[in-house]
């Protein structure tokens, strides 16, 4: 397996990676800014600060009482002939979906795009096995081709221009196809029928589990939903366990904003509600149905003051405002999830350690707080996990010096005033040196910026004389 | 009412913050700067070590605490931290109740002068040119001040306030993001400043002097003439003196 990129580098070393990258820089702005336009667009005659509450409002009740919830939804699926495993962690979920492989003698998989998925790191581990593993979504499909990773969740190759699309699959077609969009995802349609029609095992994430039918719902907008979960014989879904919702009417509610947020559709063009495996007397679904329920860190956060992170539905619209993600894309982040969101689940899912940075790489604008569909408050976790950092001693020792002086300086009045003066000549007198560029965070500042050189009398020294 | 330069104001730009007074001045109310104040501890708070953003702001707190009627600050950012943020980071300490009785009394700069407009369109100022507002992120957000900074903008006379498609995106200063992460920081004032600058303004004016180092420390880097700005210091060249 190769090297974590997120302990074996820092957010830095992979933020200029890819602001070295034009396209990046392009691609992504752009489309990011066409969702949210869209998404602005689609509401424009909707209430969508009302819908917004009204999913807050469930997703803060569903997560008070998530187990209630989470008996209630694995009641029904087993009543409709599902199949429920609980996996307390990545290592059990992939047993799990390895095992159930196994046991269908599968040798062929067909995948829908799932975050869930990339979570526990599934298809090295399904291809270890000897599966042959394809994705299916056109996005993942490229990734795939390309030994790639979604940089975004749900445009996962945000990150590309159609020229390298069209070299990947111009790759596997063995023949130069023409840069066209309709050529290039007519190719990969048929080569994707032939997966469906020949795959054992369709896997998929779930973007909302319904608790009291028993139901796994699925938003696509290729039909690739659709294939992966009734043509092959058997169908696994692998699902967060904070994704339950409590009943249909809530449904209602959560749809369109996961549609709206995501993509700017009202709907999107396939909804599928799967609610157990073929019945008889039913021309088509699959022989039977698994539900693996990923706890994965999240039950964990149950109680703490990261709790409302659990009521996340992975739409991406905080990747789409956010002023450091477009810069930068998802790959900066450095683990699955990119953007406000994965500041702030990295460092709770992989702990302090490995993820402790990520929430520093953000300049707390807020933005994200603003689109969230469920009123998420992503600027106050980050700044949490910040303060978690420190508690846990996670910290840069350097920084809690440099905390430490400042406080020390700044907390009387008359040292504020004699240090300041002290450290403004000095710096005056450094940068008509010219040696700004060898200070630390002065050289830092001034990479690409003038340095702004204190005044020679401050505000509170005028102040003096005029008193 | 007080005025608090913040450390920044203080240090960096004491002429805007002489702007700023004279400002409130000619509205007609009476201003004292505060003494003894230093900083509002969000260096620190934002970088997650409340124990020093606490000993600092309490320097700061207690120096409100002499000073009666409102406090106002030329710095969004600033006021949103103690206005937003004061009550949590002293939650559970001897201060508390002084800090949300504070926190309370912050008001922000354009906020004050947006109560006064009938008294700025009196002063017949005029600052000829095309203008843009950068909206900074804790002002707009945390504060939901907006509207206020552009009606007071308004007042001045052959100012043209033309709307930007990106003034509330943030200009990618973040207090210690912008020398954390200098190489991201830079680019986003670029894309800031690359739509100021194809919307040929002649000066990018915000109320917020973190935002305005970022982005004037940018422009004039990159060089091309755009003026950035704090709105007090606009107003002071419009002749509100």
């Amino acid at each position: 397996m190769s090297a974590d990129p997120l302990t074996s580098s820092t957010f830095a070393q992979r933020a200029r990676v890819q602001l070295a990258k034009p396209f990046v820089r392009q691609a992504v702005p752009r489309a990011t800014d066409n969702a949210v336009k869209d998404l602005h667009a689609r509401f424009a005659h909707h209430d969508y600060d009302g819908l917004r509450e009204l999913g807050r409002e469930i997703r803060s009740r569903t997560i008070a009482e998530l187990d209630v919830y989470l008996d209630r939804f694995a009641t029904a699926l087993t009543a409709n002939g599902v199949q429920v495993h609980w996996a307390a962690d990545a290592a059990e979920a992939r047993g799990h979906i390895q095992r159930i492989c196994r046991e269908a003698g599968a040798t062929r998989v067909v995948k829908v795009k799932s975050m869930a998925t990339e979570e526990i790191a599934l298809n090295p581990a399904l291809q270890a096995d000897g599966l042959e593993v394809t994705e299916t979504d056109l996005g993942e499909y490229v990734v795939q081709l390309d030994g790639d990773t979604p940089s975004h969740i749900i445009a996962p190759i945000i990150h590309k221009t159609r020229g390298e699309i069209r070299e990947s699959l111009s790759r596997v077609a063995g023949r130069e196809l023409a840069d066209d969009a309709s050529e290039l995802t007519g190719f990969a349609r048929e080569r994707l029928r032939d997966a469906f029609m020949d795959a054992d095992v369709g896997i998929s994430g779930a973007n909302f589990g319904v608790a009291e039918s028993g139901t796994v719902v699925l938003v696509t907008n290729e039909g690739n939903g659709r294939m992966c979960t009734s043509m092959p014989r058997v169908h696994i879904s692998l699902m967060g366990i904070e994704r339950v919702i409590p009943d249909l009417d809530d449904l209602a509610v959560m749809l369109p904003l996961i549609t709206g947020a995501g993509t700017g559709q009202l709907i999107t063009s396939y909804v599928s509600m799967l609610s157990g495996p073929r019945r008889e007397g039913e021309p088509d679904g699959p022989e039977s149905m698994h539900v693996v329920l990923l706890d994965n860190g999240r039950r964990a956060l149950l109680g703490t003051e990261f709790q409302d992170v659990l009521h996340c539905i992975r739409c991406g619209a905080c990747q789409n405002v956010c002023p450091v993600y477009r810069q930068v894309g998802g790959h900066a982040y450095g683990w699955v999830y990119g953007g406000p969101i994965g500041a702030v689940l990295t460092p709770l899912f992989r702990g302090q350690a490995a993820g402790g940075e990520l929430p520093h790489a953000s300049s707390l604008c807020g933005a994200c707080d603003d689109i969230c569909p469920v009123k998420i408050p992503l600027h106050d976790l980050l700044l949490r996990l910040r303060r978690q950092r420190e508690d846990v001693g996670e910290a840069p020792r350097g920084e809690r010096m440099a905390a430490n002086l400042w406080a020390w300086a700044w907390s009387s009045p008359w040292r504020y005033r004699v240090l300041t003066r002290v450290a403004g000549n000095g710096v005056r007198v450094i940068a008509a040196a010219g040696l700004v560029g060898r200070l630390g965070p002065l050289a830092r500042w001034s990479r690409g910026r003038t340095l702004p050189l204190p005044a020679r009398r401050p505000f509170s020294r005028r102040q003096d004389r005029d008193a | 009412m007080a005025l608090f330069p913040t450390c920044m104001g203080d240090l960096l730009a004491p002429e805007m913050v002489e702007h700023a007074v004279a400002a409130l001045r000619c509205c007609g109310l009476q201003v004292e700067p505060v003494r003894g104040a230093t900083c509002c501890g969000q260096p620190a708070f934002n970088a997650g070590f409340h124990a020093q953003a606490r000993r600092v702001a309490r320097v700061t707190l207690r120096a409100f605490a002499q000073t009666t009627g409102p406090i106002v600050v030329p710095a969004g950012s600033c006021a949103a931290m103690m206005i937003r943020h004061w009550p949590e980071l002293f939650a559970g300490d001897r201060d508390a109740a002084l800090a949300r009785v504070v926190a309370a009394r912050i008001v922000e700069f354009t906020q004050v002068l947006a109560r006064h407009l009938e008294v700025l369109e009196g002063h017949d100022l005029r600052w000829p040119g095309i203008v843009g507002y950068h909206d900074s992120c804790h002002m707009l957000r945390e504060l939901r001040l907006g509207a206020e900074p552009r009606a007071v903008l308004g007042c001045v006379r052959e100012l043209e306030l033309v709307p930007l498609a990106s003034a509330d995106r943030c200009c990618g200063f973040g207090g210690t993001f912008s020398v954390r992460y200098p190489e991201v920081s830079v680019a986003m004032a670029d894309s800031k400043l690359d739509d100021a600058r194809a919307a040929e303004l002649e000066a990018l004016v915000s109320a917020d002097p973190g935002c305005l180092m970022q982005l004037g420390g940018r422009a004039e880097r990159t060089g091309g003439g755009l003026r950035v700005l704090h709105v007090a210091t606009l107003l002071h060249e419009a002749g509100l003196r």
